[in-house]
């Protein structure tokens, strides 16, 4: 397939299909992979299960999201906050699982690739 | 008809003194963004700078900027007003605006900063055929933007006239091609780093006047939130339905209900497909900061929207419900008019001055967003329509830029002329329908083309066209179209673009639940049913977007 991606298209990195190949095969690359996945595709299905139970209580149990916890403070608004909670606390632990070790294994994975001989020059 | 054409702009009738304290507040704004984009200008050489602001912003200043793009006046005055006069309902609103960053922190930002270059179709087109994909993003690229540039448009024509007290069509005609004017400047004259920077001016407006106002109003009920919430039920006249899901949402029968859920998908799934939103992720050195800078935005959106909470039923509580929907039946002059009564009530001098504050706040919020949507449909256009589809790769960046800056021109003219014709329509629902196309049109395929090692150029085309057509065509064919009654709408909407007696085909008056399964049905079939493969590029494209080897 000819690509027409140089010019203004992504550039290519400096390095061939081969040499992409070969990384994306490479056990420091599927750890990375694994890494990523694991955290993101279940904490995605979380958020997501959360939130739309959240929208479906509000729709369709009303009494329920209306019992009143505290004063005038009810079950609707304590859920509510907790959505605001829960999201905070994702990000936050997203941030810090990135750090100890998404970024790693990607700094290994980059180290490999500047050793890959079919380096183009630039 | 928009809310603002009925309400007699009562609210400043006893003295019209907030009138110029707001607009010399609103002249400084301009000044000083004026000379920052000016300043901008002279830093832009290169494709990059005009595009991604040169990507040297800090995570904080790109934090702050992604808030700025992302904090309209659908979400400070919308939903303040949603709060104060539905109650409970503006949560689910701003809940789903803030959730759906999660999907922008985990799934895209950091791999779209990785792979991408300028703007979302650098991504989509990587590993297909160029032409056909980046004409299917840049034509739902600016469809996106052009929708959600006539709603901030057309309500900045009609809020002037409630804040400021001009009444009549050219005081509309006038502002709009003002806010025109303004956003074709910062864009063609700033580009990214210019528009970057009048975004972190507005974010910090918006929050600070945000801050003071909350603290404000808690100290008016010794910052117990239960006393404010019993006060705004009360003078609400619904009691206990105030503070529960239901008095504007889903409160009828099964349509509506199922109304409400699609509305709660097409927010959490919209955002991350949001052009003028992704091109943020440009302007920042590498992925470590595209993901702080989304850590940040989410903190300070999420401040924010917890604030709108206190300020929409603040309002309530303390200027009431029916005072608001005289003013304006839609309720976006609510939290002006909490400042007003925070300040002294009208008629006092400390009214006055908070009322000009918030006013002027309000209008920069409006400039802003704007300015963030001329500037990702020009680049779209020029980097992807111009550049790729019709020139096909051969050009030169100076060309590339030369054309963004007249594409935004043309894009701001049509803007205006757009929303002049449309400011007598109600088009509050274009928000929730940009939404619900970037859910639909964009995010399927950018989700396919980033994890779906078999995903190809007939499966992104399929999935853009199939959503961005599923989305528009049920909104066509829905309630907001045709506003006559039935056992969905009872007593129908006479708001409605074509006929106030036919009966909508489809109930729904939000697309997602629909549209945005048909987005990623279209995108799998396209791509079940073409032959080609692109597993070489996806290999690149995995190894870039999770490395940033060969990043830009």
């Amino acid at each position: 397939m000819k690509t027409e991606s140089s010019g203004p298209g992504p550039a290519g990195g400096g390095l061939d299909n081969a040499a992409y190949a070969q990384l994306r095969r490479s056990p420091e690359f599927e750890r990375l992979r694994l890494a990523f996945r694991r955290f993101v595709f279940p904490m995605t299905a979380a958020f997501l299960a959360w939130y739309l139970l959240y929208v479906v209580l509000s729709a369709y149990a009303r009494d329920f999201m209306g019992h009143k916890v505290a004063g005038e403070i009810n079950v609707a608004l304590v859920f509510g906050l907790l959505q605001f909670v829960s999201t905070f606390l994702i990000a936050w632990a997203y941030e810090r699982y990135a750090r100890r070790r998404l970024e790693p294994l990607a700094d290994g994975v980059r180290a490999n690739a500047d050793r890959i001989p079919g380096k183009e020059a630039g | 008809m928009t809310a603002g054409q009925l309400a007699a702009p009562v609210l400043a009738a006893s003295d019209n003194e907030h009138r110029t304290f707001s607009l010399i507040l609103f002249a400084a704004f301009v000044a000083i963004t004026l000379y920052i984009t000016i300043w901008a200008s002279r830093q832009n050489k290169t494709a990059a700078d005009f595009y991604a602001g040169g990507r040297q912003f800090t995570p904080i200043q790109n934090g702050l900027a992604i808030s700025g793009d992302y904090m309209s006046a659908a979400s400070f005055l919308g939903i303040a007003g949603l709060f104060a006069l539905s109650g409970y309902d503006g949560f689910l609103y701003s809940i789903g605006f803030l959730v759906a960053w999660l999907v922008a922190l985990l799934l895209v930002a950091e791999l779209l900063r990785n792979s991408g270059r300028f703007t979302m179709a650098d991504v989509l087109a990587f590993r297909m055929r160029q032409r056909p994909v980046r004409a299917a993003a840049g034509i739902s690229t600016i469809v996106v933007s052009i929708f959600y540039l006539l709603a901030q448009m057309v309500g900045a024509g009609a809020l002037v006239g409630l804040l400021l007290d001009v009444s009549g069509e050219s005081a509309k005609i006038w502002t709009i091609v003002v806010v025109g004017a303004l956003m074709i400047f910062y864009v063609t004259v700033g580009g990214m780093r210019g528009t970057t920077w009048v975004q972190v001016v507005k974010a910090v407006m918006l929050m600070t006047g945000a801050i003071v106002m909350t603290v404000w109003v808690l100290s008016k009920y010794s910052f117990n939130i239960s006393d404010l919430l019993g006060a705004a039920a009360d003078k609400s006249g619904k009691g206990d339905a105030f503070l529960r899901p239901g008095l504007k949402y889903g409160a009828t029968n099964v349509w509506s209900k199922l109304d409400l859920l699609s509305l709660g998908l097409a927010l959490v799934l919209g955002t991350a497909g949001l052009p003028h939103i992704l091109i943020r992720f440009y302007t920042v050195p590498n992925s470590r900061a595209a993901r702080t800078s989304v850590n940040w935005a989410i903190g300070i959106i999420g401040v924010f929207y917890l604030m709108t909470l206190v300020i929409g039923f603040g309002a309530a509580a303390l200027v009431g419900g029916k005072a608001i929907a005289a003013q304006d039946k839609g309720g976006n002059t609510a939290a002006p008019q909490l400042a007003q009564e925070l300040g002294g009530g009208s008629g006092s001098t400390g009214g006055a001055v908070f009322l000009a504050i918030i006013a002027a706040v309000a209008f920069a919020t409006i400039l802003a967003v704007v300015a963030g949507l001329t500037l990702a449909s020009s680049s779209s256009f020029s980097h992807d329509l111009f550049a790729n589809v019709f020139r096909r790769g051969r050009t030169t960046e100076r060309e590339e830029v030369v054309t963004a800056r007249y594409a935004a021109i043309v894009i701001g003219a049509v803007a205006i002329v757009l929303s002049i014709f449309a400011r007598g329509l109600n088009v509050a629902f274009l928000v929730a329908l940009a939404f619900a196309i970037a859910a639909s049109a964009n995010l399927p395929t950018l989700l396919f083309s980033l994890f779906w090692k078999r995903f190809n150029t007939v499966g992104a085309v399929a999935g853009i066209y199939g959503g961005l057509v599923s989305a528009v065509g049920l909104v066509l064919l829905s309630p907001i179209c045709w506003g006559g009654k039935s056992d969905t709408i009872p007593k129908g909407n006479v708001d409605a673009l074509f006929s106030e007696t036919t009966v909508a085909p489809i109930p729904l008056q939000n697309p997602g639940l629909i549209s945005i399964p048909i987005g990623f049905l279209c995108a799998y079939l396209g791509t079940v049913l073409s032959k080609e493969r692109t597993d070489e590029k996806y290999a690149e494209l995995e190894v870039r977007a999770l490395t940033g080897t060969g990043a830009h």
